[in-house]
């Protein structure tokens, strides 16, 4: 296995096609195990976080310069993470320790991010899972956030082999009780943070001052009142123990059903209309209690009908959109467009890449999605109409449409403390079941549960206003992936219209960025999200390239004006002259990668990156090809 | 990594809008959709809505109702119901004359609609006969080359299609008529002289040649070694002008193996030429053989001379049968051929026209992905990207010397050349290098731009034509999104290039080579588009750009990062937004004229400060009134 060589040394079309386990030099190896025993890397543990398995003389692989190198070192297994402790880490430079992740490193994988394991037997590749017979000499391991990472067992003494791997297998795919979920050993054991200022800090809508300063900021709290009736989970455990709805509505109708049938106040436009959620009542055949559901229904309904409230639009998300089967079909297959497994594999899938995005139609429901918030949008702010959301729970996606609505209406939701509120606000508080959709818990036959929800939401990136939102936050949302219902919308002409109208006349107009903001919905506008998707394929990323190179010329110049101002600050109040610069984060910005701050690992070098596969047959054109570009009169030849 | 939003508002807000921030250039490509008609999305091809005059020379009276340029006559106008693919039927008057086709609106305020050279125009039909019924059935349908079409209806009768069609057939194909180009009555003066940026000595004196190695001939003087090639060559110093003349003989239209680029340290060069003529019985020739053994020693370099051989290896081959071919390892021992795959002019315009088929009039929507992987037009592009960071890498690593041609070395071997050129050499990513770069590696050394656009030509199915100049514009602009901060040039820049190479107002890019072109005076009877370009920079420049020299760029070459050029390709849309200049780049622009302006104010206060005039309550300048306060967080 060995023996083979370097992949794809020298690059070029000309490569050999690598077989699947051909990797490092045998001196690598060598070179590298006597340095196991010089150094030994320190393991960093969390507070509450318990060492359960390790072994020694594991080869990471690294792609390096179009070719695969193996770095030695440990693997370990935690009630948290895998991690890889290599024995020649490199140290890190100023701009790069700066953004490196504090509690999860780039060799760590937390156990909730595994998505899959891979053994190698005999250059196959095998998905592995409960107890194993015979053990791999290599591991590949797929994450949710799609890192790959192979690690190769051949020179680890047998029993590491198998402790290491049975560990890993069980501690990721055995079903979990959630008091042992490593959360509530590292909370048992952590300090608590507190929380500073209120101004600066994410609204978590745990109280009722968090409710009524959500109505106030909106002006919603002249026809809108928040409630505690539901204070200890007394009516439902789904429901958050505070929440708002129309002021006439009488408290003991909530009980009713548990909180079902109850139109709940999510955000006021500034016009006064107002986008609410409704889950439905349980589906019921008996006549007598169908009659008891629709005259509660026909109550409510007369409540917010009645002025001061507008008109309400209904929109049953239930039948009328995406069902969550969809959504989660759709990104299985196309997340598996990300989790490449070596270089010859990236240039394989990019001669078919469209077609491959295509025929995930991952990107079809990105758009779906930003039309109906854009909809909902018209709705209520060009009709001036009440929006009422209708779902089967109202927590998946109910908080999907109702977060991107005011996304796009509301600028407090584009700030970060802003969105993060947002998150809170709909998702967490709105019941969205994270520990099913993302299987937390591990229980395979919940399987149909797990559906990518909440990434829709981070995927809207085709207006400009994405780049404002803070890379952080991404990554928090990233950790909230939920799973989860539809028929095509079949929506009036009328509708259509509307919709066209409304969308075409705010396109046509200058942008304020601080007010309304619709994406672009047209096929050539929606796009994969390079930063997100593509962060970990080294054969993806541009040196010295992409937006991080224009962002971090702003950030220069935000830098530069500052300290402008400050010279004339000084100067004008005669002061004594303060030269301190601001530290400069980003000034050697062509460095960067275009996969910057997330895989600024990378060590990069000059080489460029070449595909190694390269044309895919013509088809009808086969005959044009084969024509000379002119017709060549050379003579006596 | 993260701007702080709240704090850019904040800092934004503080300014008092009217004073601080200064009017923004306008936006790059937005303002040829914002012309004044918001209804049909005005399809003007001139960057400036044709009101604001004067810049770039458009002369505008009010009391006229057609911008004319120096030279331009009226020739004709008529009433015509214009046919929008977008917005339906609309009723105008169209105004021609020998430069341009230009409609104003009869039914809103008498917008302008579109304002079209004639030159853009590639195939004028008549629609609908004697007998057509149906509303607007009966007119003129005109193919642009710039991915639209334009369709009138007329009416029946009084000859008003004839009519119209015989001067738009005269005016927009003058060739077939003995009638000149527009560029050769175009009457424009510039306070800058594009003739004058490209001096072949002077760029080869950049490059630090002639040196010991190379050296500057003119045997190519008045184009009697190669007819194609441009009056000045760089070649081996150790060649003499006899082994040239028998090289030039061994290869295709004589385009003998000649620098295009040296790297200024480790003296790897980037030589063209076109393919040997080998032909079937596999000949050989020996000066050929020692001529690029020359090259390779040039550098001292034991290694052998890397040839890159643009065609797919099965063309190569197949091109023996005609007299050419590719060296052969046995002929050439100290030279490795690789062979870049790229396609031919035929496969490139097919492509092309399929873009044109998913786009135009209307964008596929639901198979977007599909449809736009099936016109193979990014894979093209992919491919061309490929070959020249091969060749660069090659050069830049100080490998070895690179050899590039494909069979003639006038089309995708000046695509290779000046990709490769642009990623090694960053002279060439500002906007003066580029104009040098298009005028050496493609107009002086024989691109056919006559041939490949036709200009004047009527023949609209000519086999000679090709999209290979806005191919590599594409690249161009592929890699301007990698590395938005390595250019000077901004997307309006590579648009107003591709526009004008249909324009026929500026002799730029007219005739074959440079031999026919010094045949018809060009430069003494034309304006140079770079004179249009120059006298008006700023319009024309990135505001991100950093100037970095040295600095390789390698773009990737992979369908993950390679985009439809949306802003080009689908501009004539209304429903596919231009986008409006990007939110960070507004941002960026404002916070420019902001360190400006504190620079400013700085010098006044030291100013001040040093005459020791300071009376800060009473002075209207004072800053405690007037000075914005920003208060950036970081």
């Amino acid at each position: 296995m060995l023996g083979k060589g370097v992949v794809g040394g020298g690059g070029g079309t000309k490569t050999p096609k690598p077989s699947f386990v051909s990797y490092v030099r045998p001196e690598e190896i060598h070179t590298n195990e006597k340095e196991v025993t010089e150094k030994e890397v320190t393991l960093h543990l969390l507070p509450g976080e318990q060492l359960l398995c390790e072994a020694s003389a594991v080869l990471k692989y690294v792609q390096e310069e179009s070719c695969q190198r193996g770095v030695c070192g440990r693997l370990v297994c935690t009630d948290f993470k895998i991690a890889f402790l290599g024995d020649d880490e490199p140290a890190l430079d100023n701009a790069e320790t700066q953004f490196k992740n504090k509690i999860i490193g780039e060799n760590d994988i937390t156990l909730h991010c595994v998505d899959q394991i891979f053994g190698v037997f005999d250059e196959k590749k095998k998905s592995l899972f409960g107890q194993l017979k015979k053990y791999p000499e290599k591991l590949i391991i797929h994450c949710k956030d799609l890192r790959v990472f192979h690690f190769c067992l051949r020179y680890t003494k047998e029993e590491e082999v198998k402790r290491i791997v049975s560990g890993i297998i069980h501690h990721t795919q055995a079903p979990k009780l959630l008091k042992r979920l490593f959360l509530f050993s590292y909370a048992a054991a952590a300090q608590s943070i507190i929380a500073t200022s209120p101004k600066d800090h994410t609204v978590m809508f745990d109280t009722l001052k968090d409710w009524c300063w959500e109505l106030e900021r909106t002006k919603g709290n002249v026809k809108y009142k928040a409630v505690s009736v539901n204070e200890g989970y007394r009516i439902c455990e789904r429901l958050p123990a505070y929440f708002v709805v129309p002021t006439p509505l009488p408290e003991e109708d909530v009980r009713r059903f548990q909180g079902h049938g109850i139109p709940i106040w999510c955000w006021s436009c500034h016009n006064g209309s107002a986008l609410l959620k409704m889950s439905a009542l349980p589906k019921e055949q008996d006549d007598v209690i169908l009659q008891i559901h629709k005259s509660f229904l026909d109550g409510i309904y007369k409540i917010i009908h009645r002025p001061p409230y507008e008109i309400v639009k209904t929109e049953d998300l239930s039948s009328n959109f995406l069902s969550l089967q969809e959504i989660q079909t759709a990104y299985s297959k196309f997340k598996q467009l990300f989790l490449i497994d070596n270089s010859t594999e990236f240039w394989d899938t990019d001669i078919k890449w469209f077609s491959l995005l295509e025929s995930s139609s991952w990107l079809d429901i990105i758009r779906r999605c930003l039309k109906k918030a854009i909809e909902i949008t018209e709705c209520l702010e060009a009709q001036n109409v009440n929006v009422l959301l209708l779902e089967e729970n109202a927590s998946d996606l109910c908080c999907l449409i109702s977060s991107l609505v005011q996304v796009m209406m509301d600028a407090h939701c584009r700030t970060k403390t802003g969105f993060q509120s947002l998150i809170q606000k709909e998702w967490v508080m709105g019941g969205h079941c994270f520990l099913d959709r993302c299987n937390h818990l591990r229980q395979s036959d919940k399987e149909e549960h797990r559906r990518q929800l909440s990434l829709p939401l981070t995927q809207p990136k085709s207006s400009p206003k994405r780049g404002f939102f803070r890379e952080e936050t991404d990554h928090l949302i990233k950790n909230l992936l939920g799973k989860r219902i539809s028929k095509l919308i079949n929506s009036s002409d009328e509708l259509q219209d509307n919709f066209r109208e409304f969308y075409d006349n705010w396109h046509s107009k200058p942008t304020d960025y601080h007010g309304l903001l619709l994406p672009h919905i047209e096929g050539p506008e929606i796009k994969v999200w390079a930063q997100r998707y593509l962060r970990w394929i080294p054969e993806a990323q541009i040196l010295g390239g992409g937006r991080v190179a224009t962002m971090s010329k702003l950030i220069e110049m935000m830098e530069e004006v500052q300290s402008l101002q400050e010279k004339i600050d000084e100067r004008h109040h005669s002061q004594q002259r303060l030269q301190a610069e601001a530290p400069c984060l980003l000034r050697n910005s062509a460095r960067l990668s275009s996969l910057f701050p997330f895989a600024l690992l990378q060590r990069h070098s000059s080489k460029p990156i070449l595909p190694t596969s390269g044309w895919k047959a013509l088809g009808d054109e086969e005959d044009l090809a084969k024509r000379e570009d002119e017709f060549v009169d050379l003579g006596d030849v | 990594m993260g701007v702080n939003l709240s704090s850019m508002r904040r800092l934004r807000k503080r300014l008092p809008l009217s004073r601080q921030v200064p009017r923004l250039p306008p936006s790059r490509v937005s303002s040829m959709a914002s012309a004044s008609a918001p209804k049909c999305n005005s399809h003007t091809s001139e960057n400036e809505p044709v009101k604001s005059t004067s810049q770039d020379g458009v002369n505008c009276d009010l009391n006229e109702t057609v911008p004319r340029l120096p030279g331009e006559t009226l020739i004709t106008d008529k009433e015509v119901i214009y046919i929008c693919p977008f917005n339906g039927p609309i009723k105008g008057r169209v105004y021609i004359t020998n430069y341009r086709l230009y409609l104003r609106s009869l039914e809103t305020d008498s917008t302008l609609i579109f304002d079209v050279p004639l030159g853009v125009i590639s195939r004028i039909e008549k629609m609908g006969g004697a007998t057509s019924r149906g509303e607007n059935s009966y007119g003129l349908d005109i193919t642009c080359k710039d991915m639209r079409n334009l369709r009138f209806a007329l009416k029946q009768e009084g000859h008003s299609r004839r009519d119209m069609f015989e001067i738009l057939t005269r005016y927009a194909f003058p060739l077939a008529h003995s009638l000149p180009l527009f560029a050769f009555l175009n009457e424009e003066k510039f306070n800058v002289d594009g003739w004058m940026v490209y001096n072949p000595v002077e760029e080869y004196r950049r490059q630090g040649l002639p040196n010991h190695q190379w050296r500057i001939t003119f045997i190519n003087k008045c184009y009697e070694l190669c007819e194609t090639y441009p009056a000045l060559l760089v070649v081996p110093y150790r060649a003499s002008d006899d082994d040239l003349r028998r090289v030039a003989a061994f290869r295709s239209r004589n385009r003998i193996p000649v620098l295009s680029w040296i790297h200024p340290e480790n003296k790897m060069v980037i030589v063209r030429c076109s393919q040997p003529l080998v032909g079937m019985s596999g000949k050989r020739n020996k000066d050929d053989e020692k001529y690029l053994d020359v090259i390779r020693e040039t550098n001292r370099q034991l290694s052998k001379l890397t040839i890159y051989d643009a065609r797919p290896s099965v063309n190569a081959v197949a091109n023996k049968a005609t007299g050419g071919g590719y060296e052969s390892d046995d002929a050439y021992h100290n030279a490795e051929l690789f062979f870049l795959d790229i396609h031919n002019i035929h496969v490139m315009r097919e492509s092309l026209k399929k873009v044109k088929d998913i786009v135009y009039p209307n964008v596929e929507e639901s198979h977007w992905l599909s449809s736009l992987e099936s016109t193979h037009w990014l894979e093209h592009i992919k491919l061309v990207l490929t070959g020249a960071i091969q060749v660069a890498d090659k050069v830049s690593s100080g490998k070895s010397s690179v050899l590039v041609h494909c069979s003639d070395g006038w089309d995708r071997t000046a695509q290779l050349t000046s990709l490769a050129m642009l990623m090694l050499d960053s002279f060439y990513r500002s906007i003066e290098g580029f104009e040098i770069l298009v005028q050496k590696e493609w107009i002086s050394f024989g691109h056919k731009f006559a041939s490949r656009i036709g200009h004047g030509d009527k023949n609209h199915a000519d086999a000679d034509r090709s999209p290979i100049f806005l191919q590599f514009v594409d690249c161009v602009w592929q890699m301007s999104k990698q590395f938005p901060t390595a250019f000077e040039f901004n997307e309006r820049f590579l648009i107003t290039i591709l526009d004008h190479l249909y324009s026929c107002r500026f002799g730029t890019f007219l005739l074959n080579c440079e031999s026919a072109r010094e045949k018809q005076k060009v430069t003494e009877r034309t304006v140079s588009l770079w004179s249009l370009i120059n006298s008006n920079k700023e319009k024309f420049k990135n505001p991100f750009y950093t100037k970095e020299i040295n600095r390789v760029l390698y773009p990737v070459a992979s369908m993950r990062h390679l985009e439809l050029w949306v802003n080009y390709y689908i501009r004539w849309n209304p429903r596919i937004k231009q986008q409006q200049p990007n939110a960070v780049e507004q941002r960026y622009m404002e916070l420019l004229a902001l360190r400006d302006d504190y620079i400013k104010r700085l010098e006044e206060l030291q100013l001040a400060n040093s005459s020791k005039v300071s009376s800060a309550s009473t002075s209207p300048s004072s800053p405690s009134q007037m000075m914005p306060h920003v208060q950036t967080h970081f």
